[in-house]
Formats: C-alpha cells, sequence, structure tokens
C-alpha cells in the first residue's frame, strides 16, 4: 500500500494530522518559558494555567512523556493525538462507554472524562502498557480464546477492565462480573465471550 | 469544550477568591466536563480542589457520628470499613452508584452537586425549557423521566444523586465553606436544606452562595434501634439513573416503628422526603400490607404529567420495598 501511486498523502503538505499538531505545539512552547500568570489569593500566590498550552507531563506505561496542551485537552485526547498511544479509543467523550478505559494509579478510570492537566503526577497505564512488545497478556488470549470481541473497538477498553477487575475480584461469580464490568458497553453484544474470559480467570497482567 | 483557565490551590481559603464570578470547581469532574463538552456550560477558570488535602478523609467517633470529606470517591465511601460497618445502607447505595470507572473519580461532594439528567437541560436548551411562546417544553413535551412530585413549575427535573435520599433518611448534615463568608465561613445545614426547587433560570438546585464550595457531610451516628434501606427501580440494572428511588430509616421499638423517615428521589426537583409515608408507619409492625400503606401515603399528592404516569407505580413500589428491605423482610422482587 505504501508505494501504491494512487493512494492519496493524508494532506496535501505530505504532513500527518498528528505531525502537524506535534509541529504547532512546539511553535507555541517560546512565550511560556516566562512561566504562568500568578494571582495573589489567601495571601498565596497561585498559578493560573492556560486558557493557551501549557506544559504538561504525564507518566505514561512508566515513560516520561510531555507536550504543551490547553488545560481543556483531556487525558484521552493526549494520548492519541499527542503521544500516539491510540488503543484507548474515543466513542461517548462522556464518560459512559468505556472505550477509553485506562489506569490511573492503578484504579480504572475513563480517560476522557479526565482532564490531561489533571493527570499529572499520576501513574497512567493504557492498553499498550499491560502488554510487552507483541506477546499477548493471559487475558487478551482469554479474549481471543472466549470470541469476546466483533468489531474490536471496544476491546482495548473492556481488556484494561477486566484484567483490573480480575485482580480485585479473583474468583468472581456471574453477578460480580456483571456489577464489575458495567462500566463498559459493546455495541456488537459480545457480553457472553466477555463473561467467559472473566469465569476463566486469566492470571498475571504481563505477557 | 471551550477553552477555560485551570488553577490548583492547595487550601480552602483561597477557592472563593480564585472562582470569582465566573469559575467552576473541578473535583472528579464526571459530570462537569460532559457538561463543559456538551457547552451547557462554559466556566472561564476551573478551580481544581483536588490538591487541598483539608477535604479528604472520613472519620466515626461514636460520638459524633461519621465525618466524610467532600474529596472523598464513591469507591472510598463505598469501601470504607466505617461506612460499611456503621451503615451498610450507605455503602451499598454507594456501591450502586453509576460505573466503577465512575465511582473512582466522582466525589461525594460532586455527587451533591451533580446537575440535573433532564435532557431539555442537557441539550443545552435550560433546566426550564420553554417554547418559542413562553410554554414549558417539558409539559409540552416528552416528560417521561420528569416530577411527579413537587412538580408545580416551572421545574420539573428530577434530582439525580441517589446518595442523597439515603443520607437526608439518616438526618445528615452539609458543611459548606466560603473564605468570603462571615465567622468561620462555615456554613452548616440538614442536607434536605441544601436541595432547592429553583423558581427561575437564574437560580440553581442547590443552595451554593457564590464562593461557596461543598467541604464535609456529616452523618449523626446510628442508634442501636435503627433499621435502614434503599431501593431503586431502574431500567438496567447497573450504570443508570433510577426512575424512581426510596429510602426508609426506621426507629424501631421492639417490633413496632417508633419513628420513620421515608426519602424518595427521582420523582420531585429534590430529593423527597415524605413525613406521610413516615406517619403511616408509626406505631406499626413492618408487613406488605403496613409497608403498602405507607407508600399509598408517599405518592398519594403526586401529579402525573402526561407520559410519567408510570412513576407513580414504580415509587410506590420502591417505597414498599425500602420499608420491607429495612425491616429484613423479603421486598418480593429482584435485591
Amino acid at each position: 500500500m505504501k508505494d501504491d501511486p494512487t493512494r492519496k498523502p493524508e494532506t496535501t503538505s505530505g504532513v500527518s494530522r498528528r505531525d502537524f499538531m506535534k509541529i504547532s505545539g512546539v511553535g507555541v512552547a517560546l512565550p511560556l518559558v516566562l512561566g504562568p500568570k500568578m494571582v495573589e489569593a489567601a495571601g498565596e500566590e497561585v498559578a493560573v494555567h492556560g486558557p493557551g498550552k501549557v506544559p504538561v507531563a504525564l507518566t505514561v506505561n512508566g515513560k516520561k512523556l510531555s507536550a504543551q496542551l490547553e488545560p481543556r485537552v483531556t487525558l484521552l485526547d493526549a494520548l492519541r493525538d499527542n503521544f500516539d498511544l491510540t488503543g484507548a479509543k474515543r466513542v461517548c467523550d462522556r464518560g459512559v462507554c468505556g472505550a477509553c478505559t485506562v489506569l490511573m494509579d492503578g484504579k480504572t478510570v475513563y480517560a476522557c472524562a479526565v482532564l490531561a492537566i489533571d493527570a499529572q503526577g499520576k501513574n497512567i497505564t493504557t492498553i499498550e502498557g499491560l502488554a510487552k512488545g507483541d506477546a499477548l497478556t493471559p487475558v487478551m488470549q482469554a479474549f481471543v480464546a472466549h470470541d469476546a470481541q466483533q468489531c474490536g473497538f471496544c476491546t482495548p477498553g473492556f481488556i484494561v477492565a477486566t484484567t483490573h477487575f480480575l485482580e480485585q475480584h479473583p474468583n468472581p461469580n456471574a453477578e460480580d462480573i456483571r456489577r464489575g464490568l458495567s462500566g463498559n458497553y459493546c455495541r456488537c453484544g459480545t457480553y457472553n465471550g466477555i463473561r467467559a474470559v472473566a469465569l476463566a480467570k486469566p492470571e498475571g497482567r504481563a505477557s | 469544550m471551550r477553552p477555560f483557565e485551570y488553577v490548583s490551590p492547595t487550601n480552602k481559603e483561597q477557592v472563593a477568591t480564585l472562582l470569582g464570578e465566573y469559575g467552576s470547581i473541578l473535583a472528579g469532574g464526571t459530570d462537569l466536563l460532559a457538561l463543559m463538552k456538551d457547552d451547557v456550560v462554559a466556566p472561564q477558570r476551573l478551580v481544581n480542589i483536588k490538591h487541598i488535602d483539608q477535604l479528604r478523609g472520613v472519620t466515626y467517633q461514636p460520638g459524633n457520628g461519621l465525618r466524610v470529606g467532600a474529596l472523598t470517591t464513591i469507591a472510598e465511601f463505598a469501601e470504607d470499613a466505617n461506612v460499611r460497618r456503621v451503615y451498610p445502607v450507605l455503602a451499598d447505595a454507594a456501591h450502586e452508584v453509576a460505573s466503577p470507572q465512575i465511582r473512582n473519580l466522582a466525589t461525594i461532594g460532586g455527587n451533591m452537586c451533580q446537575r440535573p439528567r433532564c435532557w431539555y437541560f442537557r441539550n443545552g436548551i435550560g433546566l426550564m425549557a420553554k417554547t418559542p411562546d413562553g410554554k414549558s417544553m417539558v409539559l409540552e413535551g416528552d416528560n417521561r423521566y420528569a416530577a411527579i412530585l413537587g412538580n408545580a413549575g416551572p421545574a420539573y427535573f428530577v434530582s439525580p444523586s441517589t446518595l442523597a435520599p439515603v443520607l437526608i433518611a439518616l438526618g445528615a448534615k452539609i458543611r459548606l465553606y466560603s473564605a468570603k463568608a462571615a465567622g468561620s465561613g462555615v456554613r452548616e445545614l440538614p442536607l434536605e436544606e441544601f436541595f432547592v426547587i429553583p423558581k427561575s433560570e437564574h437560580e440553581l438546585e442547590h443552595d451554593l452562595k457564590p464562593g461557596e464550595m461543598v467541604i464535609e457531610i456529616v452523618v449523626p451516628p446510628p442508634s442501636q434501634n435503627l433499621k435502614a434501606a434503599s431501593y431503586e427501580v431502574r431500567q438496567r440494572a447497573a450504570f443508570d439513573w433510577p426512575l424512581a428511588q426510596a429510602s426508609a430509616a426506621l426507629e424501631m421499638d421492639g417490633s413496632t416503628v417508633k419513628s420513620a423517615r421515608v426519602v424518595l428521589g427521582h420523582v420531585a426537583p429534590i430529593p423527597w422526603i415524605s413525613p406521610e409515608a413516615a406517619q403511616a408507619l408509626v406505631g406499626k409492625s413492618i408487613s406488605p400490607e403496613t409497608a403498602m400503606v405507607a407508600a399509598n401515603a408517599a405518592v398519594a399528592q403526586a401529579k402525573p404529567l402526561s407520559h410519567n404516569k408510570y412513576k407513580i407505580t414504580l415509587a410506590k413500589a420502591a417505597v414498599k420495598r425500602a420499608i420491607l428491605g429495612a425491616a429484613g423482610q423479603s421486598t418480593g422482587g429482584a435485591a
């Protein structure tokens, strides 16, 4: 596909959307050397960030990542648009569907419901951080074995949620599973397969 | 989402100044960010209060009861050893809130301050959405989830918190703080008084003064003879707001009810205390029959809108099952 001469480039300039966002991020970095605006509140100086881009440093899958982001950028959009971590999916973007589920300090959260600037200082783990290289984790293998996906769009969120759920509930019953995985939707309706994954109790996060 | 400024103060004395006129408090953010994405609200500054350690922690003292810092997440609250031991009804209700991912972010303070789910409001038409000729969109339109009590208008939405009815049944108080208020800046009121039915589009459904924030929920210690339960009727078994909810707290004298508190949720613009239901229980022993009498009393004043008469039936079932559940009897339905 790469050499197909009829294939349209992503943009006429040959710069992809993601590259463009990175370049534009660097472009506004210079004025920020001045540091944030300070306001006085109750006798103390408090830094005011934004509304323009500000430096945001995140710890994702054990790596320190940083970018220039507006305070309104969610953790989900930062992961996908700035750090090329596209495993967490943007579906409802309203904290309902679970497709963007990541771990924040070891707990499942919707990455769309957290501001990136607010996730600083937290340990973020995405689906990319669960596996080592290309090897599947036991939970991922169980998703394959139990046919627990169809279109696959909800799968990364479900795998993060299931991995965490099984760590918290090593011997779940059907009711535990129904409640524990209630924060993720599958519109293909693969719930029976996912339930079978949880009942099979695949062990261990590492591949 | 519109651009905004972002500040993270470390003590509560700074909050009122930082909020100014156009700021909003950011705690868990699960409701606020969704409202901002839909452009229902557009604060010019978010004041992130999560670095204010004074607002954290759950403590219990037999003499003083339970104190819950506003930043306690719903998950922390549901798992707290004291909450589970002393107020299992509260732990159970917290465990039923939304989904695990939401419970890990959302806070107790935010649960009290969450905005209504009314779809006219969520679509940016307003809490008291009106047609161009001044009629209520809710009355004219699809009002299947709207209020059946306290619905004289112009507010027809229902209060969204499922923890508030339980807390109110247990006699909880809410503590508010503003550095700009007189004296210590702390205002304490019975939780039910925190919820108000707004009379105009410019009023809030919470008694929060400008610059004020929720700092703590206080639940008095339960008496030995207290029996309490809460029941939610939902369309979906999990991750849904109920169609009707009832919480019952019964003070027993042997096998008969000495006094009672019955609070309904999702039937009115505020958590709806039913003195009628409570009165119907006093001096009675609990049975399906006495519970049904109380349930009928709870909805005697209900006025259905064009699409929500079914909610009266559901509210009755919720009251009956909450009372039977409190007495430890079979509720006759799925738990």
